[in-house]
């Protein structure tokens, strides 16, 4: 391991340890309605839009209607901007003359940035307007993030036995007071890195040796912020962030990967705060960090080692460099990798469908987990749906009435959160079967062998994760793959979460037991270890036989010098 | 439909915000304190521009030194276009994908023509290895070092001469610590077409 890969860990997980208190607590101020110091010049703007628009930040809903106005906006927004895009020719700020987006493919990315997936079926650079990019697409990398931290935030307020709170107030400070003010610094530190923030039209380029060359610009600094720190992932162009234009040095590399995890962990802490079991926070946090840094291992080790194949050719070292950048080292790639696999956000900074087997088994795991962090808010929810199905076979082991946080956990509340945890391997196997089994769904793939079924298995979970990264080989742009992919990664998004809002319903009717000396500590090492097991164990008995299949397979073929 | 107004209001307000002020706000800063960076680094020649700096370009002819192979293909006739910054895209080629090995084996029997006495054992990875983007303007100091003899045949000058334009292009790790240590294809180029024409 050299010094830089030592150094882009050290800086990445030291941030996130350091930020983790301050901006988690900051979340908590913000959301339990104390003063901050940003109160002064945005309250008065805030609270004018409330009152403008009728709405009572005291009236707090109930979580059936915390979960309608949810997804009655976010439904909206998704035809607004699947209608914004079919207009694309006519709107303004499109110097490239960009023809509308054709209805399926419009579909497809309405749905993928309306649920935070940022699937991409098309090569941005030479698809979408600027306006679209900015105006449309942007704008959702912003709004539907604050919705997965509304999620959060309603789901932890139930927990601590307050209302829920009013779905549009939180809205608009999850944007005003989280993600804005962080998109601003971080925008500035992307253009000082060389990404470009312009209007003009693209650049054309006499090049020294007679030809010419199109170089695409745009917002793209001010994309690229709220990108990572919304863990959307939809890249301005095709090639994301391995494009040198999106991502064009080591540091502005270091730079996505903190936007990337500020956000996610500070979530943990903020459930800490707001519960007032600050403890437990550290016991979750500790749980998914040595999750994150067990995927660090298994995304950076087989890219040192390198390709076996490759190997045997007798190169000049045997670093395994297809598909990636040279810039960021190695290190700085698998920092990248495995934080926008852990954090859901699905940029990318090397390509997927050439990473090694076991890196990209890494890959799988973190978007089966989908609670390594995971995305802003979701994650934590994914986490504490585990939480409880734990102190369930707690209970079951030790023959005492579970408990979470005071509450009983009985029938109704184990039933909702196997519910929500069930429903992410339905889609992802079902998804798979069906797309394995259709001729539509088999012409989509690119690499022979293994990797086919694995481009379809990825495409399936990444939408089931609301990740969006792909296999890039596989044919996101065929009718059949926007259509399937596009309903995946709706109910992906919003079925569990209703399972999980009424699980919070359910516990706050209940009675509060005094804690004794009996009850189960949700907290310390102990629960801890018993957590992680639980998660490995039963994504393992889920997943494993997809993954011989893909993964696997290709792992053992490699070895074997077993090419297709 | 109680929510129907505080949805509208809140959505236009937000968007008002975020996808209008955000964006032009930050183009508006950007070009007043980083003009050079936001207008896509553009390197100037003549009074022409011939790059953008963090973009890498295509170079196949002996007196240059050549880049990182290049997968992207042209919009229009989807062939091969190297360097293609409109249409940014990797191989995609899975490891265990005979298609990529063949690339791989070209590309090093190319190598081994255009230099003569060329040893596989000096050639490191990242010259016979595509990038993700098909556009990294990057490649290792190992991978231009080698590359000397045939530019110093095709253009006349001298290799020490050569090996300190290498060196005046190299850069990195970035603050000491973060990244790779690398030579910047296209900016080399520029150098050495400088030396050459004056």
């Amino acid at each position: 391991m050299s010094l830089q890969t030592v150094a882009v860990w050290v800086v990445v997980v030291g941030v996130f340890l350091v930020t983790l208190k301050p901006l988690g607590t900051y979340i908590a101020s913000v959301f339990s309605f104390e003063p901050t110091f940003l109160d002064k010049p945005l309250r008065p703007l805030e609270h004018g839009v409330f009152r403008m628009f009728g709405i009572d930040p005291s009236a707090s809903m109930t979580a059936r209607q915390y979960g309608v106005a949810l997804i009655l906006t976010n439904f909206a927004w998704i035809v607004l901007s699947y209608v914004l895009l079919r207009l694309q020719g006519q709107l303004p700020f499109n110097p490239q003359h960009m023809p509308a987006v054709n209805p399926q493919l419009a579909f497809n990315t309405a749905t993928s940035f309306g649920t935070n997936t940022n699937w991409q079926a098309y090569s941005g650079e030479n698809t979408m307007s600027l306006f679209s990019q900015f105006g449309n697409l942007e704008f959702l990398q912003f709004v539907t993030p604050a919705v997965g931290g509304t999620m959060a935030i309603a789901f932890i307020r139930a927990l601590s036995g307050k209302k829920m709170g009013n779905f549009f107030v939180d809205l608009v400070l999850m944007c005003t007071r989280v993600l804005l003010p962080l998109s601003v610094v971080f925008a500035i530190l992307m253009v000082w890195q060389g990404v470009p923030e312009t209007l003009g039209a693209y650049l054309h380029i006499h090049t020294i040796t007679g030809s010419t060359q199109v170089v695409p610009r745009g917002p793209m600094a001010s994309w690229e912020a709220i990108e990572h720190l919304g863990t959307n992932g939809g890249g301005f162009t095709n090639a994301n962030s391995a494009n040198p234009l999106e991502n064009p040095t080591a540091l502005s590399n270091l730079f996505q990967v903190i936007m990337m995890g500020l956000l996610p962990v500070a979530f943990f802490y903020t459930l800490g705060v707001m519960t007032g079991k600050r403890k437990m926070a550290w016991t979750l946090i500790s749980v998914a960090g040595l999750m994150y840094l067990a995927i660090g291992a298994m995304v950076y080790f087989p890219m040192e080692l390198g390709d076996p194949v490759i190997n045997a050719l007798g190169l000049h070292g045997h670093i395994y460099r297809v598909g990636t950048e040279l810039v960021f080292g190695t290190g700085g790639t698998a920092a990248f990798e495995t934080s926008t696999m852990s954090f859901t956000t699905g940029s990318v900074a090397s390509a997927h469908d050439s990473a090694l087997p076991i890196t990209q088994l890494a890959y799988f795991s973190a978007m089966f987990l989908n609670l390594v962090f995971g995305g802003k808010g979701v994650g934590l929810l994914n986490m504490l749906m585990l939480v409880v199905i734990t102190v369930f076979i707690m209970g079951l082991m030790v023959g005492r009435t579970p408990e979470f946080l005071g509450k009983k956990i009985e029938a109704r509340e184990v039933s909702l959160a196997s519910i929500a945890f069930l429903l992410h391997p339905f889609l992802i196997l079902v998804g798979t079967a069906l797309s394995v089994a259709l001729p539509a769904g088999l012409k989509g793939v690119f690499n022979p062998g293994p990797q086919g079924f694995a481009e379809i298995l990825y495409g399936i979970t990444s939408g089931a994760a609301n990740n969006g990264s792909a296999l890039g080989g596989l044919g996101a742009a065929l009718p059949y793959y926007e259509v399937t992919i596009g309903i995946i990664t709706v109910i992906g998004r919003f079925a569990s979460v209703m399972a999980m809002f009424l699980l919070a319903e359910s516990l706050l009717k209940k009675r509060s037991v005094p804690a004794s000396s009996g009850t189960m500590r949700t907290e310390g090492i102990l629960f801890g270890g018993i957590l992680a097991g639980s998660v490995v164990v039963l994504n393992a008995l889920t997943f494993f036989p997809v993954m011989a299949l893909g993964p696997l397979a290709e792992h053992y073929l490699l070895l074997a010098h077993h090419l297709f | 439909m109680k929510y129907l107004k505080p949805l509208v209001g809140v959505t236009l307000f937000l968007w008002l915000l975020l996808g209008l002020a955000y964006p032009l706000a930050m183009t508006g800063i950007s070009q007043v304190i980083f003009p050079y960076q936001a207008n896509g680094s553009q390197i100037r020649l003549n009074g022409r521009v011939v790059a953008s700096a963090h973009v890498g370009q295509y170079f196949d002819q002996a007196k240059y030194f050549w880049g990182r192979p290049s997968d992207t293909v042209s919009t229009t006739t989807a062939k091969p276009d190297p360097y293609n910054a409109y249409s940014s895209a990797p191989s995609n080629l899975a490891p265990t994908n005979q298609a990529l090995m063949a690339e791989i084996r070209s590309r090093i029997a190319a190598l081994k023509k255009s230099i003569p006495g060329l040893k596989t054992s000096q050639i490191p990875p990242d010259l016979v290895e595509g990038s993700g983007s098909g556009l990294d303007p990057d490649i290792s100091v190992e991978a231009a070092m080698i590359q000397i003899p045939r530019v110093a045949k095709a253009t006349g000058l001298s290799q020490s001469f050569l090996r300190a334009l290498v060196e005046a292009s190299t850069s990195g790790p970035q603050w000491g610590i973060f990244g790779a240590q690398v030579v910047n294809v296209t900016q080399l180029n520029i150098l050495l077409d400088k030396a050459l024409h004056g």
